[in-house]
């Protein structure tokens, strides 16, 4: 068992959007992030799934730290991320490096590749060469050293990403937040643009938070998966377990509606279950479990008691009322 | 790719030379490529001529004017109020001056209003912008927005009037008080600018890896504006040009016997319609430098759209 390089402690990130109130002003806020703990191991890709809206890329930002965080901590190699007197030190800031879901807005469009690429090289190496440097860099990603001239328009979508991830990688960081790096990218592109990753983890012993909307790239990369609705994970599990044993209802929602072709792909999936309802505003989450709204199994206890997160299996978590006793057995 | 390629690309060294001339040959072709988009639009060719007509009339006043000493006081009765001829192209004035000559020479007078109320404005409105813009939401963008919707709100016209009327007339002080109302702009077109970029993952990301806010200002954002506000200087050369002379025909900017465009108009009024050349050449030729500023800008701002796209 590899030592735990991330713990993320009860981390609630919430946004004032708007107040309320003529005289006595009061915040309207959305809780983007609402209390979520995670251990993210060395060299394992932890595979962060939800939907638009659910607090994936929040906590991507927070970790990156482009915010503070409203509550909890997190602490990198038992180093906290954001120490009271705010400023995040540089050493930490090159360990946690984030690659972001628009390539066309990661790279500045009046400057060449080399420019781009130089940024961080010239905060992180000021004593390298940057010339030689950055020719690395284009080598490590495979791209021909000429694309340094360039300017971003010059090159596709899947090549800006590729050089949004060298740029990731001038730091030599540890931790990459991956915030769907692929789905702004043509399917033909995206997996060449996994491969990629896929190979500088191995190569570069990288530990990836891989966020994404798609989970039959979630299958085929992640170590473990964890499963986010409303502000909140549902469920984390090994990749293995999370396809082939779901227990979180959204979890089997989900997976019950991946398209497949086949019959033989059929029987893999969980029974067809139909989703009800409408998923409430993070602005007014209604009481009790947050998925009470649309869930199939839902009992009397989901409207009053927020579940809590209990390990139902070795390793397998999930916060549901279905599993409030089989706690104790496990 | 193999590993001993691999190896070969990392050792092939670069030499700074070789860098710099691998770089000067893409600038070369994305100039060349621009220029090509630029010349395939007549209006802008010609706006861009008229331009170097203008500049190459006014660097070389004294060569190219027929009779350089009618700009410094000089009287000429015997040829007053002369139509045009073919000794005197655009006619000569009350005193016998030759029109065309202090045309030419008033061409020194609107570029330099021009050129230097640009070269004062611009820098001060484009770095109050970035920094307004940048630090959005917080009281240095608040103090200065509002002064900026202050000053915007004035007709920039009314307001060079009021302040050039109360300094001394000369040159100077018209150019002092077209500066004061012309600033806001840029702060302005500035300030929409960065606050769109602000929140763009490239200036984010150098945010997060540490990079400092003179980096993220002067070498991320600002080159951003560079296209925006070269397009908006070209314009403006027209309409300062323009405030110029109206500061100047109403007595408040340069005063005789110099020759500038919009004192000549002045003068020239009281003789109209009989003696016409004296005011109307000296109004076509401000209509002359402001039309090609113009032709010049939109070609420009054509040119940057569609390298934005």
């Amino acid at each position: 068992m590899s030592e735990a390089i991330l713990e993320v402690r009860d981390l609630k990130k919430h946004f004032v959007v708007d107040h309320i109130g003529t005289f006595r002003r009061q915040p309207v806020t959305v809780r983007a992030v609402d209390g979520i703990s995670f251990d993210l191991q060395a060299g394992e890709t932890l595979g962060l799934v939800g939907e638009s809206g659910s607090g994936k890329s929040t906590i991507a930002y927070i970790l990156a730290g482009m915010y503070r965080p409203t509550q909890g901590r997190i602490h990198f190699r038992g180093l906290d991320l954001f120490s009271e007197n705010g400023k995040r030190p540089l050493f930490l800031k090159k360990e946690i490096q984030i690659v972001f879901q628009d390539p066309g807005s990661s790279l500045n469009p009046r400057r060449t590749i080399a420019q781009n690429l130089a940024v961080p090289l010239q905060i992180h190496k000021p004593d390298k060469n940057i010339m030689r440097e950055t020719l690395r860099l284009l080598e490590l990603v495979d791209l021909p050293a000429i694309y340094m001239y360039k300017y971003p328009n010059m090159l596709s979508g899947g090549e800006k990403q590729i050089v949004a991830i060298a740029r990731a990688l001038a730091t030599d960081p540890s931790f990459m937040i991956l915030d769907e790096p692929t789905s702004a990218l043509d399917v033909s592109v995206q997996g060449k643009v996994i491969n990629l990753l896929m190979r500088l983890q191995s190569d570069l012993d990288l530990t990836y938070l891989f966020i994404t909307h798609d989970l039959s790239l979630m299958r085929n990369i992640a170590t473990r998966v964890a499963i986010m609705y409303l502000g909140k994970i549902c469920e984390i599990s090994k990749g293995s377990e999370f396809f082939q044993n779901p227990q979180h209802p959204y979890t089997q929602m989900l997976l019950s509606s991946i398209p497949v072709v086949s019959k033989d792909e059929e029987k893999l999936k969980p029974a067809k279950m139909i989703p009800t309802g409408e998923i409430p505003s993070p602005v007014n989450i209604p009481p009790g479990c947050s998925f009470n709204t649309r869930c199939p199994k839902k009992m009397d206890v989901c409207f009053e008691i927020d579940p809590d997160f209990v390990e139902i299996s070795r390793q397998h978590f999930a916060r549901c009322h279905l599993f409030g006793q089989t706690q104790k057995q496990g | 790719m193999s590993i001993s390629s691999q190896s070969d690309l990392v050792s092939a060294e670069i030499s700074p030379h070789e860098f710099s001339q691998l770089w000067r040959a893409s600038r070369r072709e994305s100039l060349g490529r621009a220029w090509y988009k630029f010349s395939r639009n007549p209006l802008s060719l010609i706006g861009a001529g008229t331009v170097l007509f203008v500049i190459i009339l006014a660097v070389f006043a004294p060569y190219i004017a027929p009779y350089p000493e009618h700009v410094k006081p000089f009287t000429d009765f015997a040829n007053a109020s002369n139509p045009p001829s073919s000794s005197h192209w655009f006619g000569t004035d009350e005193i016998g001056r030759d029109i065309l000559s202090r045309i030419i020479f008033g061409y020194r007078f609107s570029l330099t209003m021009g050129l230097v109320v640009l070269s004062i404005v611009v820098p001060v409105g484009v770095f109050l912008g970035l920094v307004a813009g940048y630090f959005q939401h917080t009281w240095f963008d608040t103090i200065i927005m509002r002064i900026t919707d202050i000053f915007l709100a004035v007709p920039p016209l009314i307001l060079a009037l009021s302040v050039a009327s109360i300094l001394e007339r000369n040159l100077l002080n018209s150019m002092l008080a077209v500066c004061l109302t012309w600033w806001p702009w840029y702060t302005r077109l500035v300030y929409g600018i960065t606050t769109g970029l602000r929140n763009e993952f490239f200036v984010t990301s150098a945010e997060i890896t540490g990079a400092s806010k003179f980096h993220i200002l002067f070498r991320e954002i600002l080159p951003n504006c560079i296209s925006p506000v070269f397009t908006k200087m070209s314009l403006d050369m027209g309409w300062v040009i323009i405030i110029g002379a109206s500061l100047s025909f109403v007595g408040l900017g340069v005063q005789p016997p110099n020759p500038d465009l919009g004192t000549m108009v002045a003068a020239g009024r009281r003789y109209l319609p009989d003696e016409w050349w004296m005011s109307v050449f000296p109004a076509l030729a401000i209509v002359l430098v402001v039309l090609g500023f113009n032709l010049f800008g939109d070609g420009l701002r054509d040119l940057f759209a569609a390298e934005n796209s």
